[in-house]
């Protein structure tokens, strides 16, 4: 039997009426996996034994009657910076490379009272930097579209493993677009929650005033339904709201009714004409149906990118200041050869060696900015920047329910094509950063193919309108 | 533009320690960061009080209690260290 095609609702009933059962369904993405991952390389760690057990553990529940949880016997995959108990969990960076969590995140905990099956940790950037996954310590991801190409980043090997059939959905995190642009690059369904929507405890921070995890499938609906189980409030991130009791969520959202937003900041400059063209296309076939199509503007959102380079690695550089070789993961200390005079050698050398050129050359900038003399110039301003571009967002939801963009300027890009240049790497995500700088939630959805290679629609909405923002993602995937 | 040896004190603040290469690498990258990143002095933030954000909860804390754990996950923790003595953790001297 082919799992693939079926949504996890479809896979619940299958197995509420005994048409088949988890382990079967577990043995089947193992095999998958163990057929495509020479191809795709999208997992760091796969815990074949665990996702048995696992399996096993609800078939009982199952032959005994008991209630099963929402995502009963649904195989995923978790992001590699996110912890799942007694599994590495590396960030993607060398200076992790032994360290085995020793407790779940928050969202694994609620993913597992949901009955999931963990098939094991995808791959990343080290520590979420990066828009390609190139800049992962241990392998490069290839999109399973065309094995040329990146699957982007950071989350590409959460978006790989779902595009490539090998786990239903996946775990990402975004910062700057590091779920939503490796979900446009792979075909597949990526959002990223209001800031504050699910917790972060368990997750290895970059910027925590913008870090957030979300779900990313193969369809809205999945998407949806992973989003469900993964909020509730806890008490363990202090930024986590409980969107239970949010009031502005819309119940019925019809097209008629409608009014969207396409700001022309993200439909010029380097922008790709294939790209602009299919997503166009999608906003014409929403007026067509009714919506109010209205112009809007974010004209601070140009600045967007520069202001995130600086506030990203101002908080990079203080959150990776716990890497140090005392407490976990790799230590200098524990090389025989190397000569350490004092504390500040086991930090600097274990820090020099253990960090990737991408990391280091972030908590450099961070470090830079925020040091005696630039203050004012760098992070203030930025600071005052972000200010500016929840304005603009602010504005612009008085006028319009959504905004719709492209995910990214451009469809997947080739191996090594960027490596090389950081700025050329950062424009990747330019249309998604702005949405991390407001905290607003946005979801990115295949909108459409150019030569091969999917093209993903970006809907933004106000805050805490993500459930809306799934809703009007569910109406243009039928249109 | 950022100078060699502003590059090599940062890397000090940082905490790492990069080789000759990396250095001047380093500085051509945060150059060229740098420049892109300037375009913000022609954003005008004057009137901006960051004070006035809305929608921003303030302070919200919890009671700075000890939550006691098993000797197992002590030892858990404890077995992650890289150089241990005992239920100590062990460093190098601070000041030589």
């Amino acid at each position: 039997m082919d799992f693939t095609k079926l949504t996890i609702k479809e896979i619940k009933e299958g197995l509420l009426k005994k048409e088949f059962s988890t382990i079967a369904l577990c043995d089947f993405y193992l095999n998958q996996i163990e057929q495509k991952e020479k191809d795709i390389d999208a997992f760091l760690q796969i815990d074949i034994e665990g996702a048995k057990n696992q399996a096993k553990a609800i078939d009982a529940k199952i032959a005994k009657g008991e209630e099963l949880g929402s995502l009963a016997g649904i195989p995923c995959g978790i992001k590699d910076a996110i912890l799942v108990e007694g599994l590495s969990c590396a960030s993607g960076s060398k200076i992790l490379e032994n360290y085995k969590a020793v407790y779940d995140a928050t969202c694994v905990v609620n993913l597992k009272k949901q009955d999931v099956i963990i098939l094991g940790k995808t791959n990343m950037d080290e520590f979420a930097m990066g828009s390609s996954t190139e800049h992962s310590a241990f392998k490069i991801t290839k999109n399973p579209f065309d094995l040329k190409k990146v699957p982007g980043g950071s989350s590409g090997g959460s978006a790989a493993c779902v595009a490539g059939n090998e786990a239903v959905f996946s775990l990402g995190s975004d910062t700057g677009g590091s779920i939503r642009q490796p979900a446009s690059f792979c075909g597949v369904v990526g959002l990223k929650p209001t800031y504050g929507a699910v917790s972060r405890y368990g997750l290895i921070a970059f910027a925590s005033s913008l870090d957030q995890i979300g779900p990313m499938a193969k369809n809205v609906e999945d998407c949806e339904e992973v989003f469900k189980a993964i909020i509730g409030k806890d008490e363990k991130d202090a930024t986590n709201v409980d969107m239970s009791k949010i009031k502005n969520q819309k119940s019925n959202i019809q097209i008629k009714d409608l009014k969207i937003g396409a700001p022309k900041e993200f439909f010029g400059e380097g922008l790709e004409s294939k790209t602009k063209e299919i997503i166009e296309g999608v906003i014409k076939k929403l007026e067509a149906a009714g919506a109010k199509i209205i112009d809007i503007s974010l004209p601070s959102a140009f600045y967007a990118l520069a202001c995130y380079y600086i506030l990203a690695t101002c908080e990079a550089s203080a959150n990776l200041a716990r890497f140090d070789g005392i407490r976990y993961g790799k230590s200098e200390i524990r090389n025989q050869n190397s000569e350490l005079k004092n504390l500040f050698d086991v930090y600097s050398k274990t820090r020099g060696g253990g960090f990737g050129d991408e990391v280091k050359r972030r908590i450099m900038l961070g470090t830079f900015a925020l040091s005696s003399g630039y203050y004012d110039a760098y992070y203030l301003k930025a600071k005052k920047v972000k200010h500016l571009i929840k304005q603009d967002f602010k504005n612009a939801f008085s006028k319009v329910d959504f905004i719709l963009t492209p995910t990214s300027p451009f469809p997947a890009f080739n191996i090594a094509e960027k490596i090389d240049d950081p700025l050329k790497m950062y424009l990747s995500d330019i249309y998604t950063v702005p949405v991390n700088l407001a905290g607003v939630p946005a979801l990115s959805m295949p909108a459409g193919m150019d030569g091969g290679l999917p093209v993903g629609l970006q809907i933004i909405g106000g805050h805490f309108s993500d459930f809306n923002i799934l809703q009007l993602a569910k109406i243009i995937e039928k249109l | 533009m950022i100078s060699k040896e502003e590059v090599i004190k940062i890397a000090n603040l940082a905490r790492l320690d990069l080789s000759e290469t990396e250095i001047e690498k380093m500085q051509k990258d945060l150059a060229g960061i740098l420049d892109y990143i300037g375009q913000l002095n022609k954003v005008n933030v004057s009137e901006i009080e960051l004070e006035s954000e809305e929608n921003v909860p303030e302070n919200i804390l919890r009671d700075d209690v000890a939550v006691s754990q098993t000797l197992e996950t002590v030892e858990k923790m404890l077995s992650q260290a890289p150089n241990r003595e005992g239920n100590h953790i062990k460093v190098k001297e601070i000041l030589t």
